[in-house]
């Protein structure tokens, strides 16, 4: 899958509070998380998304909340990926379970600027920095991580991989 | 890679015998056993709807699967209704057999301690970043997403990537009124919030040995607040106390092997560890309380899964006995379970609170979310125990959340600003 989008650019420990507030905790509609989407950072995100749908970040990003509304909100905005210098556990966690691709990049973290174009072939481990015209290699995710993501997700995988007693017949 | 002999830490030993092992390796991926699976009315809605998408046609154990309506509950507003309704139907359609209804329902990570659901040795997994709880007890427990908590339900199992270790030893005597949430802002002031982050942390020392159970459970729920996957503390006679009646089952004891690699050590002295409070908008803001007295406050909360346990409700009662609190501050108390709001009930604390001037609410984790029950507007600034202070936590995106332990909360509300206890007795 190539991936070829505009970059939207925030910091260090971006948190799930201010990529979705608790506020709005109260429903599990994504489309309704999306209107809200990194309200308390940025608000000009709901504009800015509409032709830029990359987001780039520093250190720690998602920390905080087990919350799956936050990788959610970020997908249903139309975010088809995030680069950072590192993300948090569990919110890696949960954009893999949901395919959201999430790539952890210093080199690309650092270099790439808001607005940037960007080219990302994940097949190839590969980030294009088209406007500054630059290339960053990915590591390759683990193994079993790989099966994750080419199943569309930790539902659909484990939907696959169970054919078992668990499953309504 | 199999190899029974290599030295492990405490988590290497407890993944491995849950997944049929002698030896895990750190940096490994494995699909392992889950004792426990966690999930309330913020993050089982999302998780319910994917149990449907799977088809699962049963949890893989009705008693391994606890169902808890505490974050926006008793219901906020109709919203939330929806969503407490959604985990009763849910609880009842799959005969859970520990779901807890509002009168029964505490905060998760203080209720499942005590009702003796969690255990030594045991691998649990919760919808709420603060699992790591548990481990005060010797388990390895953490935090998950919702769609991880539906696949633990359907399957029992999980994956997880073996977490390497950082190991924090404290040694000294702690000062008057320093409990584990000065320890554990005092650690993530020194690590970052990223500290921690992938890791294990496993805390250990002649100073934890002298720490109460309840500051150990402090100390494991802010492990998350480092980035940790873990927080663990050795099963030792504290520990044995707090269990012998509650635990439901057995349990088996792990230890780290004395000559395991640690990925690094931290030597904390805790003879030099004042009280502290991090101040917005991260956890690892950690300054000495006694340098924010001009901190001018609006409201003071007392509960939370960190610190709403009989030994924090203690600990503000001795502070707030005889006093008034500042006719400018709220201070809201909550008690984080039933058992422990009859407690404090019998010790005397409620009506210590409430001649003061406080409030004392029914368990829910409402204010420390920014949900209900003491939400900040805009401008103002509180001083809590809870566990986090990122921007607009507590409430208005433009107020400010102060985190402490009890003592500087009790103090605060009694001074009008950021206080120590000598303050204002």
């Amino acid at each position: 899958m190539i991936i070829r989008e505009k970059a939207i650019k925030y910091g260090n420990n971006v948190n799930t509070d201010v990529i979705i507030p608790a506020r709005y905790l109260n429903t599990a509609d994504e489309k309704e998380l999306a209107l809200h989407c990194f309200e308390d950072l940025d608000k000009e995100f709901k504009q800015k998304v509409k032709n830029r749908k990359v987001i780039i970040a520093g250190s720690n990003f998602g920390c905080g909340s087990s919350r799956e509304h936050a990788p959610l909100s970020i997908k249903a905005s139309g975010v088809r990926a995030i680069i950072a210098a590192s993300f948090a556990r569990i919110f890696f966690r949960n954009s893999i379970n949901m395919g959201l691709p999430v790539i952890t990049s210093k080199q690309a973290s650092d270099f790439i600027q808001d607005g940037d174009e960007l080219e990302i072939d994940l097949e190839k481990g590969k980030i294009v920095d088209i406007t500054r015209d630059k290339t960053f290699n990915i590591n390759p995710f683990p193994e079993f991580i790989q099966k994750v993501i080419k199943s569309g997700g930790y539902i659909n995988f484990t939907r696959e991989n169970m054919k078992n007693r668990f499953l309504k017949k | 890679m199999n190899n029974k002999n290599n030295p492990q830490t405490i988590v290497q030993k407890i993944i491995a015998s849950h997944c049929g092992r002698d030896y895990v390796e750190e940096g490994e991926i494995v699909n392992a056993d889950v004792d426990i699976v966690l999930g309330n009315d913020i993050t089982l809605p999302i998780a319910i709807k994917e149990f449907k998408k799977l088809g699962a046609s049963s949890v893989f154990n009705k008693e391994k699967v606890v169902v808890v309506p505490d974050h926006f509950a008793p219901n906020k507003d109709i919203k939330s209704a929806q969503q407490c309704k959604m985990l009763r139907e849910f609880a009842r359609e799959f005969d859970i057999k520990n779901y807890f209804e509002v009168g029964k329902m505490g905060i998760e990570h203080a209720l499942l301690p005590e009702m003796g659901l969690v255990l030594p040795g045991d691998l649990i997994v919760g919808a709420d970043s603060h699992t790591c709880t548990y481990g005060a007890l010797g388990a390895a427990s953490t935090g998950v997403g919702s769609t991880d908590v539906t696949v633990a339900m359907a399957t029992g199992k999980l994956w997880f990537l073996v977490p390497k270790t950082i190991k924090f030893i404290y040694s000294g005597s702690l000062k008057k009124w320093v409990t584990g949430k000065d320890l554990i802002l005092y650690t993530i002031g020194l690590i970052g919030v990223d500290g921690a982050l992938y890791r294990s942390m496993e805390f250990t020392g002649p100073a934890v040995k002298k720490l109460s159970i309840d500051s150990r459970f402090t100390m494991s729920n802010m492990a998350i607040e480092a980035g940790g996957k873990f927080g663990i503390f050795e099963v030792d006679e504290v520990t044995g106390e707090y269990l012998r009646s509650r635990k439901k089952r057995d349990y088996r004891i792990f230890t780290s092997d004395s000559d395991v690699e640690y990925h690094e050590i931290y030597n904390i002295d805790c003879s030099d560890i004042d009280l502290q409070v991090a101040t917005p908008h991260l956890p690892s803001n950690a300054k000495n309380a006694d340098e924010l007295s001009d901190v001018k406050i609006d409201q003071v909360v007392i509960g939370s899964c960190t610190n709403g346990r009989i030994g924090d409700l203690e600990i503000a009662a001795e502070i707030l006995k005889g006093k008034e609190i500042n006719k400018d501050i709220r201070a809201i108390i909550i008690p984080a379970t039933q058992n422990i709001y009859l407690e404090a009930m019998r010790k005397g604390y409620l009506e210590i609170f409430i001649k003061s001037g406080c409030v004392v609410s029914t368990p829910t984790c409402g204010p420390c979310l920014g949900g209900h029950m003491g939400v900040l507007a805009e401008g103002e600034k509180a001083v809590s125990t809870t566990n986090r202070n990122f921007i607009g936590r507590m409430g208005h995106p433009k107020s400010e959340v102060y985190l402490s332990g009890p003592a500087v909360a009790a103090a605060s509300a009694i001074a009008g600003r950021i206080a120590v206890p000598e303050e204002v007795i």
